[in-house]
């Protein structure tokens, strides 16, 4: 059934294509339904592809589907390609049964928006995008999808692009993203002039980028310079420091985007590349790893402290995903990509979870995003707050959730890379522990407060919270069975308990840094930390919700330790002057050299066409002076 | 005498000078005078000296090829003869007496 593969995103892109032509004309709600029915079919297809891998035996667990030659030239042959192996099904898998339950939701939510359709048509174009993303068996595939979802991010923050503030949001997103695509670009370049290939693996006409042979033979400086430079293209993509700054903005898009975009897929897929070549980074030299994952932890910290001082209930979880993917990338720079594969999965769960919610909240708030004018929510939308409890305690790391099972995954992983490293993730932690924490007592516990109709005076400005319909409430509460069960995945209990490590060991068995340590130590750090986080989600209610200590809430931390505002005087002061400059030299040099030419022709031809005279008597002259000197090269040409 | 009748014999060389001849009036009378209706017939003077150059090799060389190509160049002749006279009659109601030199609006 693997063969089934190419329906997988041809489904997504089939309802993008209906819903371009007759979107308006189907409406609401059956253009959401239709691109739901979409997302729901490639699912199901994945769900097929699985059941065709799974029958494989385990080392056989690799499939090609190439669709035609998409570029051959010379010696660069390109195919459009799907490559069907545990990694990428494994991503297929979650992208179209998380963005199903997303387009679902985003049926109630977006109900009554003039635009009902068109966001229908992005959102089925991101899923087709991603998808080709995951199922590349090519460099240029992976980057057709890179680029497809970097476009639909674009789109749909910018949807309500009549603010202005969202139109700069989606801007700002788009032209950072830009930078990091640079490096994804030039590791293409580099990959091919190295090894004369960028497909991933051997098959019939090319050879493999990531096969062993091949491996082998590249220098390791080589290796290393491809994967630092795919590795910039995901800081960019997953918004590690220090380009993380678009993704906080992003939140200006409409909630069920921040929570399949920005949230569960997209920005997860740095994660999925670096996996992806992980054979290269194990090639390389040694001090790559490193620097991820110090990056990843500096980023897990750096988010998490931010996250601490947010008031806006969106902009607490973008932090918070940022600080979780920075996990991704400890993982990844420790060289456990298991784990990192793991907690993506789990994150896809909690983090759209609690995205989905807080648009719930927004939803029932009319609007209201600030959590300062929120409390109390709990009575009013009681499958909100139960299902965003849930996802609460899985971010939160506490056990049985299945945030607690993938954090320690990655915190074991990074205490094996090294002690400090685990001491930043750890940190970490007991940081997420507690402004998701202060996020949930803030809008579910305590007192309203918003102007509620009984409390009001004035009544018009009342609000009354209510439950949001059942395809908003579906989603959340299969969500929440999914927080709640999915540690089951990678359980650590005994070796036939790693399912997902012995499903995805076939990809990353040459990569994948093994380590030994004590099961007393592993046990203890895993009790340690859970106790901890527990202690904080204590010391949280005793600051939000008995109010028995002031909130610690620092200027310096709502404002992002001002780096986002340390990037904008840059960019506006001797940045601009220098882009100035620049603009400069190309207008005088650049535009210079080429309207220099253009005039020098144009003089040229000024003079030249003098020679039109429009008597017919002198073209005549020149017709017979041709056929004179034509006759004469063929006389004397003849004799010689 | 037998020099005579030797030069009167009428041989390929006469025909072909004849047609040379002939070309070269039209050619320097289409370069030389302005009249629209003189300078088509100077044209039509040339296509008729290449016709006789066409028969007289066929005839020489006893190639049909000559002879066949010469009813092409009459059927091509006498369609440009059509559009050629339409646009001389046009350009004559427009601007009665008008020159070749008149009409050099296309000049560069």
């Amino acid at each position: 059934m693997v063969e089934l593969v190419w329906l997988i995103p041809a489904l997504p892109l089939f309802g993008f294509l209906v819903l371009l032509v007759a979107g308006r004309k189907l409406g609401e709600p059956l253009a959401g339904w239709f691109a739901t029915l979409m997302c729901g079919g490639a699912f199901a297809a994945s769900v097929a592809v699985l059941i065709g891998l799974f029958n494989e035996p385990e080392h056989e667990r690799q499939f090609q589907q190439v669709l035609f030659d998409w570029l051959p030239a010379g010696s660069l042959k390109v195919q459009l390609g799907f490559l069907v192996d545990p990694l990428s099904i494994t991503m297929a898998l979650f992208i179209t049964g998380v963005g199903a339950l997303i387009h679902l939701y985003s049926i109630g939510y977006m109900h009554g928006d003039p635009k009902y359709s068109k966001f229908f048509v992005y959102m089925n174009l991101f899923a087709f995008s991603m998808l080709m993303l995951v199922l590349g068996n090519n460099l240029l595939v992976t980057f057709l999808g890179w680029e497809g979802v970097g476009a639909c991010s674009y789109f749909l923050i910018s949807f309500w692009f009549t603010d202005e503030a969202n139109a700069s949001a989606g801007k700002k997103a788009f032209v950072t993203n830009r930078i990091g695509d640079w490096g994804f670009m030039v590791a293409t370049f580099v990959a091919f002039s190295a090894t004369g290939t960028i497909t991933y693996f051997a098959n019939g006409q090319n050879i493999g980028l990531l096969d062993e042979g091949t491996i082998e033979g590249l220098a390791a400086v080589t290796a290393t310079a491809i994967a630092a430079l795919l590795f910039f293209g995901a800081v960019g993509k997953s918004a590690q420091l220090p380009l993380y700054l678009w993704l906080p903005d992003a939140m200006a898009g409409p909630t069920p985007v921040s929570a399949l975009i920005h949230a569960a897929t997209m920005v997860t897929s740095g994660v999925y590349l670096m996996t992806r070549v992980s054979p290269l980074l194990a090639h390389g030299y040694t001090w790559l790893p490193t620097t991820i994952a110090v990056i990843g932890a500096l980023t897990a910290l750096f988010a998490a402290t931010v996250a601490v001082a947010q008031t806006d209930i969106k902009r607490v979880l973008a932090y918070s995903t940022v600080s979780q993917l920075g996990y991704m990338f400890l993982a990844v720079g420790s060289g456990a990509y298991v784990a990192a594969i793991f907690h993506m999965v789990t994150h896809a769960f909690f983090k759209a979870l609690l995205f989905l919610g807080s648009g719930s909240v927004i939803h029932g708030l009319h609007g209201e995003q600030d959590m300062r004018k929120m409390g109390g929510l709990r009575k009013f939308m009681p499958i909100t707050a139960v299902t965003f409890i849930i996802g609460w305690l899985a971010i939160a790391g506490i056990p049985p959730f299945a945030g607690f099972w993938s954090k320690d995954d990655i915190l074991l992983a990074a205490f094996n890379k090294s002690p400090a490293l685990w001491f930043v993730g750890f940190v970490t932690a007991l940081l997420t522990a507690f402004y998701m924490s202060r996020q949930v007592f803030m809008v579910f516990f305590g007192k309203p407060n918003f102007e509620t109709a009984e409390s009001a005076d004035h009544s018009e400005h009342a609000v009354q919270p209510h439950e949001s319909p059942w395809t908003m409430a579906l989603p959340l509460v299969v969500l929440a069975g999914l927080s709640i069960g999915g540690g089951a995945l990678n359980l650590p209990f005994s070796h036939d308990t790693k399912f997902l490590e012995h499903w995805l060991t076939p990809v990353v068995e040459a990569s994948e840094t093994t380590f030994s340590i004590a099961g007393t130590t592993q046990t203890g750090l895993a009790i340690g930390t859970a106790v901890l986080c527990a202690a904080a989600i204590l010391v949280a209610a005793q600051i939000y919700l008995r109010h028995k200590r002031a909130p610690i809430e620092p200027e310096v931390l709502a404002h992002a330790w001002y780096y986002d505002e340390a990037v904008s005087a840059f960019v506006a002061g001797p940045g601009a002057t220098a882009f100035e400059g620049a603009a400069q030299f190309d207008r005088g040099i650049i535009d210079g050299g080429v309207n220099g030419v253009a005039a020098l022709v144009r003089f040229g031809a000024s003079k030249l066409r003098l020679a039109q005279t429009g008597y017919v008597r002198n073209y005549a002259l020149g017709i017979a002076v041709g056929a004179f000197v034509l006759v004469g090269l063929f006389l004397t040409r003849a004799g010689a | 005498m037998a020099l005579a009748l030797e030069l009167a014999r009428p041989t390929p060389t006469w025909y072909l000078l004849l047609g040379a001849l002939l070309f070269t009036i039209g050619a320097v009378g289409l370069m030389v005078r302005r009249n629209p209706l003189v300078m088509f017939m100077c044209i039509e003077l040339m296509l008729n000296a290449v016709n006789l150059t066409f028969v007289t090799f066929a005839k020489a060389l006893d190639d049909i090829g000559g002879q066949a190509i010469v009813f092409f160049v009459l059927v091509v002749a006498a369609a440009e003869v059509v559009v050629g006279l339409g646009i001389i009659v046009a350009l004559m109601r427009r601007r009665p007496g008008a020159t070749a030199d008149d009409i050099s609006t296309l000049k560069g």
